[in-house]
């Protein structure tokens, strides 16, 4: 409940705000907010399986984002920046992909 | 069938949220080899922090951070969405690809180069031919206005002279009128008008004629009485000295019984206009 508010916080705050992205960051971001998107599936998807951990949810959710971005500042500076941002991309794609199916297992059975 | 590979998912290990370690769930666990460095650095601080992990006020502390990196996230995603919607697709843009770009500029600006110094080129070439144009437009102006000046269909202004026939014992013949005219002429004028005494004002021309009317003088069909006045434009030394040599204008009119005044003016306006002819049988041979 307390994500959910927070989540939508954030939101308003972004739209609040209107901040434009540093172009420092600008090739990051995009891949870090897919990276967060992935552990927030990942952590809705355990909640739901009953083995939710928060420090868990805090730890993957950190070290996913820094691991993409990682990622992908190793790419741009090999210069395979773009190839290795979409692979990432497909990589989390996959796998909140995986976690979306097991959340609608449990909720709709199916 | 779709199904299974719906279902595929399920019997994969790395998709499973029950195989790993039951002390701590991980979420984000379907690559086998990203689990084991997440199992690994997890696995670290969840033994040693397991209990404090109790200990402390969980709901408060983890909650919290939950919130603050959800708050992070849905921050993120709205700027990262509006950014995207909102720049121009450069900002966003690889190196590569703005290399690539650049490259295709480079190219662009060489082909709009050219086309440039083509334009150009042939901007010269209108504008020289428009010169020409232009010079004949202005040559064939100052010609139609000599020649409207000529044929007294302009209004003429310049340097000349006034010459007025006052008649003192008799009136001024045409003749005598006439001769003043074609003394004028022969002395240079260029445009010349005639006034009568009540105002009423001719253009002379090379058609215009002079008969006695009753009382004055018909100058082209209309009646003019005395005095006379002759606006004339040229130069003033010659035509006056034309005027006053010995037997001419100035001393056959004072013969007759009129008097000439002569007058040099810095300025004379020839406003009266001749109406121009429709020629009905002369055509220009070009």
């Amino acid at each position: 409940m307390i994500a959910v508010l927070a989540l939508f916080a954030g939101v308003l705050l972004g739209v609040w705000l209107d901040p434009t992205v540093p172009s420092a960051l600008l090739p990051y971001l995009p891949i870090a907010v897919v990276a967060a998107l992935d552990a927030v599936f990942g952590g809705v998807r355990a909640k739901l399986d009953g083995i939710f951990d928060d420090k868990q949810f805090v730890i993957s959710f950190i070290s996913n984002v820094l691991v993409a971005g990682i990622i992908v500042y190793l790419g741009d500076q090999l210069g395979v920046g773009g190839q290795l941002s979409t692979g990432v991309v497909v990589v989390l794609g996959v796998r909140i992909f995986g976690n979306v199916a097991a959340i609608r297992r449990h909720l709709f059975r199916a | 069938m779709p199904l299974p590979s719906d279902d595929e998912t399920v019997p994969l290990p790395s998709d499973d949220e029950t195989v790993p370690l039951p002390s701590d769930g991980d979420e984000t666990v379907p690559l086998p080899s990203e689990r084991e460095t997440a199992s690994v650095g997890s696995s670290g601080p969840a033994v040693v922090g397991s209990p404090v992990r109790r200990v402390l006020p969980r709901l408060t502390m983890a909650n919290a951070m939950i919130a603050v990196l959800l708050a992070l996230l849905g921050f993120t995603l709205v700027v990262q969405l509006k950014s995207n919607s909102t720049d121009a697709s450069l900002e966003n843009a690889r190196q590569e690809d703005l290399v690539r770009i650049l490259s295709d500029l480079d190219a662009q600006k060489e082909r709009v180069r050219q086309d440039i110094e083509g334009l150009e080129e042939s901007q010269r070439q209108l504008n020289s031919g428009a010169q020409g144009r232009q010079a004949a437009l202005d040559e064939a102006t100052r010609r139609a206005d000599e020649l409207g000046i000529l044929a007294g269909t302009l209004a003429a202004r310049g340097p000349g002279l006034t010459v007025s026939f006052m008649p003192v014992s008799n009136p001024i013949g045409a003749s005598r009128v006439l001769d003043a005219v074609q003394e004028l002429r022969g002395a240079g004028a260029e445009a010349m008008q005639i006034a009568g005494g009540d105002g009423a004002t001719v253009r002379i021309v090379a058609s215009t004629y002079f008969l006695d009317a009753n009382g004055g003088i018909s100058v082209s069909g209309r009646r003019l009485t005395g005095p006379y006045m002759i606006m004339v434009i040229g130069d003033p030394k010659t035509m006056q000295t034309a005027l006053n040599i010995p037997g001419g204008v100035v001393a056959s009119v004072s013969g007759d019984g009129g008097n000439v005044a002569i007058q040099e003016r810095e300025v004379v306006d020839v406003t009266a206009l001749s109406p121009p002819k429709d020629l009905q049988h002369a055509r220009p041979v070009s």
